[in-house]
């Protein structure tokens, strides 16, 4: 493909937006195309034609007429729905402060004057490597077969029956496995966190007799609060997607205890539920978008640039 | 990784704040004259049983005898070791298929992934100021908001009508939603590079098309690295995806697989966990073998925008 040379392009760009106008290379266009169309077609397109279908009665197949926000009606008057809601959001927000809880902590402890740093590091990052649904199914057989005897042998009568069977229970084995799985993430994240900040800073603190829980409240936590809203924010969308740590565990049990909104969504596809289901996705969705949008304006009013 | 400074993006061509952790890991510990804080040390090896104890149960129950594995300790030492769960887990998850499969299908995702976002992030970081650029970036960045979950039941549709309800469609959709990401990293990266190689290249008389390929691609070398690991991990781990779009239960890959023992052989808990650990193995080796390089990409990919 021949293209004129153009010498005088870092020129040009110096002159800044005032220069209007500016021609394109058509190669370029080639470049961002596949991109685009390949985006539009398998992702804007079917979420457009489900968003329209959510207005529908359409069951996956055959006729369907218009029935206006009847779905979205229904959808805010039934329990099963609404309770998916409440846990998946409950679920949510434990998962997050665990996980980042403990990988704060470990990231601290980490950076310390350890010893065995390189392999204990080694060791937390591992579930970052590993299936969700294949940990779970390990876990599942953990809290089902292995905790209930443990808890025989030390006289906790109330762990003998598997917390997974335990419709007030199941939910913290699910945030558990949830938080396991991610906490490699964040704590990578906070490790590079805290290597930002200048040593001085604590020596100083130091020096002016901050015991170490003075030290972590007025010195790392301020400076790492932009790692702690990126974690926060990354953790969020991921746990309000949970599915396959629940799969594994209850399968949305016991009864419909654990059955988060994505599940919710995909098992009544199953039953032939196509319209209702996109409906609940929609919602969905615009939780979702507040949730993120939130926690951004929440970023930018700190000034943080990552 | 969501966090995008519209600032930062708004084209100023300034290279990303400089002094991010990654640039100088600081191998001196705190305070270091004094000697190592054991207490701490120890703490942190009992924290790490907590990764250790479920892998370790992994291994041990899948070298059980059937029998062994079924008494229900699952702490004791596998004595003798039997590996013929092994040679069940293998036959029943078809294993070489399904291994097959999950890698095609992760190697597909990363190539797609690599191809497709570099090529958008470049058109786009030397576009900035053409709004069509511009705006195609807010919109493909939109998507890291949209859950697989949303768009879930109408893609299942779309892939069935378009015949690639099979492992091509999973890779299909594990590309579209790695773009995003990787578009937002690359495009960041390539802000930060000046535009002077690319212009003695083209004095020299090259194409743009040449000058990704000879001295922009080259450029992207950590970030190629970072891209494809967040693919990687994404697509072969993933269940939900495949699991809905895949209609012959014969294509599944392996993760989906180890649905098998959840029922039919639901009490060989040996045969079972060998194939689990057959699942796990292959990324906790490569890890293992080359952690360094995964632990900087990864912390690259989520602090270095």
């Amino acid at each position: 493909m021949s293209v004129p040379v153009r010498f005088a392009r870092g020129a040009a760009a110096a002159r800044g937006p005032s220069a209007r106008r500016r021609r394109v290379e058509p190669v370029f266009y080639f470049f961002l195309l596949p991109t685009l169309v390949l985006f539009t077609a398998l992702v804007t397109a079917p979420a457009a034609v489900g968003i329209f279908y959510s207005f529908t009665d359409y069951v996956g197949f055959g006729d369907w007429s218009f029935t206006g926000l009847t779905n979205y009606v229904a959808l805010f008057s039934d329990p099963s729905v609404l309770s998916a809601y409440e846990f998946t959001i409950g679920l949510a927000l434990v998962t997050v402060v665990v996980a980042q809880v403990a990988a704060l902590a470990l990231a601290i402890g980490l950076t310390g004057r350890i010893r065995f740093r390189a392999a204990l590091r080694t060791v937390f990052v591992i579930p970052m490597v590993i299936s969700g649904i294949v940990v779970a199914y390990v876990f599942s057989y953990l809290f089902s077969n292995t905790l209930p005897s443990v808890a025989g042998a030390l006289g906790l009568h109330p762990l003998e029956q598997s917390v997974l069977g335990n419709p007030h229970l199941a939910w913290v084995a699910i945030a558990l496995v949830s938080a396991w799985q991610t906490i490699p993430g964040a704590l990578l994240i906070y490790i590079a966190g805290l290597l930002s900040i200048p040593g001085e800073l604590y020596e100083a603190a130091a020096l002016d007799g901050a015991s170490a829980w003075r030290r972590f409240r007025s010195v790392t936590l301020p400076l790492i609060s932009g790692f702690v809203l990126i974690n926060t924010v990354l953790g969020l969308k991921g746990y309000l997607n949970a599915f396959d740590v629940i799969v594994a565990l209850t399968d949305g049990g016991p009864g419909t205890s654990t059955t988060s909104v994505a599940m919710a969504i995909f098992t009544g596809y199953t039953g032939g539920d196509y319209a209702y289901q996109m409906a609940d996705a929609t919602v969905f969705f615009v939780l979702t978008v507040v949730v993120s949008l939130l926690q951004l304006m929440a970023t930018r009013g700190r000034g943080l640039r990552l | 990784m969501t966090l995008t400074d519209p600032a930062g993006a708004t084209g100023t061509g300034r290279p990303p704040p400089a002094g991010t952790p990654a640039a100088h890991p600081r191998s001196r510990p705190r305070g270091g004259h004094r000697g190592p804080n054991w207490p701490l040390t120890a703490a942190l090896c009992v924290a790490a049983l907590g990764v250790l104890v479920p892998l370790y149960v992994t291994v041990s129950m899948s070298l059980k005898s059937a029998s062994a594995a079924a008494s229900g300790n699952a702490f004791s030492l596998p004595w003798p070791p039997d590996a013929h769960s092994f040679a069940v887990a293998w036959r029943l998850t078809r294993f070489p298929v399904s291994f097959g499969i999950s890698l095609a299908v992760a190697a597909a995702t990363v190539a797609g992934t690599l191809l497709l976002s570099s090529l958008a992030a470049y058109a786009i970081a030397r576009n900035w100021r053409v709004r069509m650029f511009r705006w195609s970036f807010f919109y493909l960045l939109g998507a890291m908001f949209l859950p697989f979950p949303v768009v879930a039941l109408p893609q299942i549709k779309l892939t069935a009508l378009l015949g690639i309800d099979n492992p091509v469609g999973v890779a299909l959709l594990h590309i579209v939603f790695q773009l995003s990401f990787s578009v937002l990293l690359y495009s960041a990266f390539l802000r930060s590079v000046p535009g002077s190689l690319e212009e003695s290249a083209r004095i020299d008389g090259a194409s743009t098309w040449q000058i990704f390929w000879r001295v922009i691609m080259p450029l992207l070398g950590p970030m190629n690295a970072t891209v494809g690991i967040f693919a990687f991990l994404a697509s072969w781990n993933d269940y939900m995806m495949p699991s809905l779009i895949t209609a012959d239960p014969a294509l599944q890959t392996l993760p989906v697989v180890q649905n098998l023992f959840q029922s039919q052989f639901g009490t060989d808990y040996n045969v079972a966990f060998a194939s689990y650990l057959m699942a796990m193995a292959p990324t906790v080796l490569v890890y293992l073998v080359s952690q360094r390089w995964v632990i900087s990409g990864v912390t690259q990919g989520a602090v270095k925008q």
